[in-house]
């Protein structure tokens, strides 16, 4: 489980998080969505101490992952997965040598262990077989497949995933979706997902986050946010034709 | 530039932490040690050949005299390749060479988000790509120097059976002569420091691009434009300390 607890962020003058509190659990996918500029990204990246928070604390199971150093924080992080919006991929490696690289790092596994691992988590995208391909090689789709392969290669208790769809078609997109979900179900990780696709906020929206202007507007399932009042959730979830049309039949 | 003065001298504190698994990064030195050295040889042979001859030809040029003996133009060759062209220039070619790819690979992984996985999976990024790098530089610059000395000398003695203005037996004898041990120190010293400069000024640069292709451009520049100047200022001092 991660807490965040009144987390602030600005850079400079522009104060960007205002006091966000939040509670995510294990085995939901929780997901924090709100417009371009909300602050979505930044409290992803104050969670996982890529940003430092201006106030406020981030526990991992009640740990406070925020006061620690840098040392302090290797055990944690050894339990962290992420999905970067780019991927995130190592140009210069393969696609097995990006999945074996923490487990390199980490791990004492012997090589065969290593590329048995890589071939189960390749497996596990379906992406068997393309062990020595470089990222260069790879579609927008395979490469987020990839990024998901090589963050599950340690068995993250925590996985986060930045922007999943972007720039992939909607099949795609509900592709990597399902696989997300499908993961976190199976390995019971507390997953953090920040988007504003609405297709994956409706699909796969256990818990739900909106951000607006730096501060937590609304939480609550994808079931309840077709019913809610809000209205600053109202005019980012409906803003288009075609989510109006469907509201209106619903 | 206090400021960044000091966030380069903590970015080399980070990049020489204790390395999470020494045979990852003994791996990584071995890489940099191969892209930098095998990488930069035919680059230097060339420069440090036409060098060596257009120092000869110089010298030869401006000491021809009757009354000083033809010997004289292969000690100033020798002393002036040993001791200012072989390391400085080198050095210049090689922050363009070295200097350019390594902001620019390092900027790139920035801008790509690479270097936030690394942190994200718990690994100390500047001692990832840094240390491995600094390394390279620090051992793999000296050697490429002492061979652009041998170049540079060969290149004065071609340049003297070419033109003829200066015997190449009196070039040979006037390379012996007189020669002082100190000025190889001083060689050496200068190419250390010169290697230490490229990689971490061009590291530093690359660091902390933020933006995208156009910033990574731009901190290649930097870092290539930095570690030059820093270059001449580090050969000022050194040469004043040491001669």
């Amino acid at each position: 489980m991660i807490e965040v607890q009144e987390i602030y962020k600005t850079f400079g003058k522009n104060e960007v998080l205002r006091g966000i509190s939040a509670t995510f659990k294990p085995g939901k996918n929780n997901l924090i969505i709100g417009s371009s500029g909300s602050g979505k990204t930044t409290l992803l990246k104050c969670i996982v101490g890529l940003h430092e928070p201006t106030s406020g604390d981030v526990l991992y199971d009640s740990v406070n992952f925020t006061k620690m150093h840098f040392e302090g924080r290797v055990p944690i992080r050894k339990q962290i997965g992420m999905l970067f919006q780019n991927s995130a991929l190592f140009d210069s490696m393969t696609v097995e040598q990006n999945i074996i690289f923490p487990l390199n790092l980490f791990t004492d596994m012997s090589n065969s262990e290593k590329h048995d691992r890589a071939d189960f988590c390749l497996k596990r995208v379906n992406l068997e077989g393309k062990n020595k391909l470089y990222p260069a090689e790879l579609s927008g789709g395979m490469k987020k497949r990839v990024g998901i392969a090589r963050a599950i290669s340690m068995q993250p208790k925590y996985l986060f995933v930045d922007e999943p769809n972007s720039g992939l078609d909607p099949k795609t997109a509900i592709l990597i979706d399902e696989l997300i979900s499908e993961i976190t179900e199976e390995y019971q990780t507390t997953t953090v997902i920040v988007t504003h696709d609405m297709n994956s906020v409706m699909g796969i929206g256990d818990h739900v986050i909106f951000l607006h202007n730096g501060e937590k507007w609304w939480e609550g399932s994808n079931h309840q946010i077709a019913h809610t009042d809000n209205k600053e959730l109202n005019s980012f979830v409906f803003a288009s034709k075609f989510m109006q049309a469907a509201r209106e039949k619903l | 530039m206090f400021h960044s003065l000091g966030r380069y001298i903590l970015l080399l504190r980070l990049s020489f932490r204790k390395p999470e698994k020494f045979s990852v990064y003994w791996a990584e030195i071995m890489r940099e040690m191969v892209s930098q050295g095998i990488g930069s040889l035919g680059i230097i042979c060339i420069i440090s050949v036409f060098i060596g001859a257009v120092a000869a030809i110089q010298v030869a040029f401006q000491l021809i005299s009757p009354l000083i003996p033809k010997e004289v133009v292969g000690s100033i060759s020798r002393d002036s390749t040993i001791l200012e062209f072989s390391p400085t220039i080198s050095a210049l070619v090689l922050s363009g060479r070295i200097g350019s790819s390594i902001a620019s690979q390092i900027g790139t992984m920035r801008v790509t988000e690479q270097i936030d996985a690394l942190e994200i999976m718990g690994v100390n990024a500047p001692g990832y790509l840094i240390a491995p790098k600094i390394i390279a530089g620090v051992s793999m610059i000296p050697l490429l120097v002492i061979i652009s000395v041998i170049l540079g000398l060969s290149g004065g003695y071609i340049a003297c059976l070419v033109s003829r203005d200066v015997a190449p037996t009196d070039y040979i004898m006037g390379l012996k002569d007189g020669f002082n041990t100190v000025t190889v120190t001083v060689c050496a010293v200068k190419a250390t420091v010169f290697g230490f400069i490229i990689t971490s000024v061009c590291s530093y640069f690359g660091f902390y691009t933020s933006g995208g292709a156009l910033e990574v451009g731009q901190s290649a520049t930097k870092g290539v434009v930095f570690s030059c100047i820093w270059i001449l200022f580090a050969d000022l001092v050194i040469s004043s300390l040491l001669l």
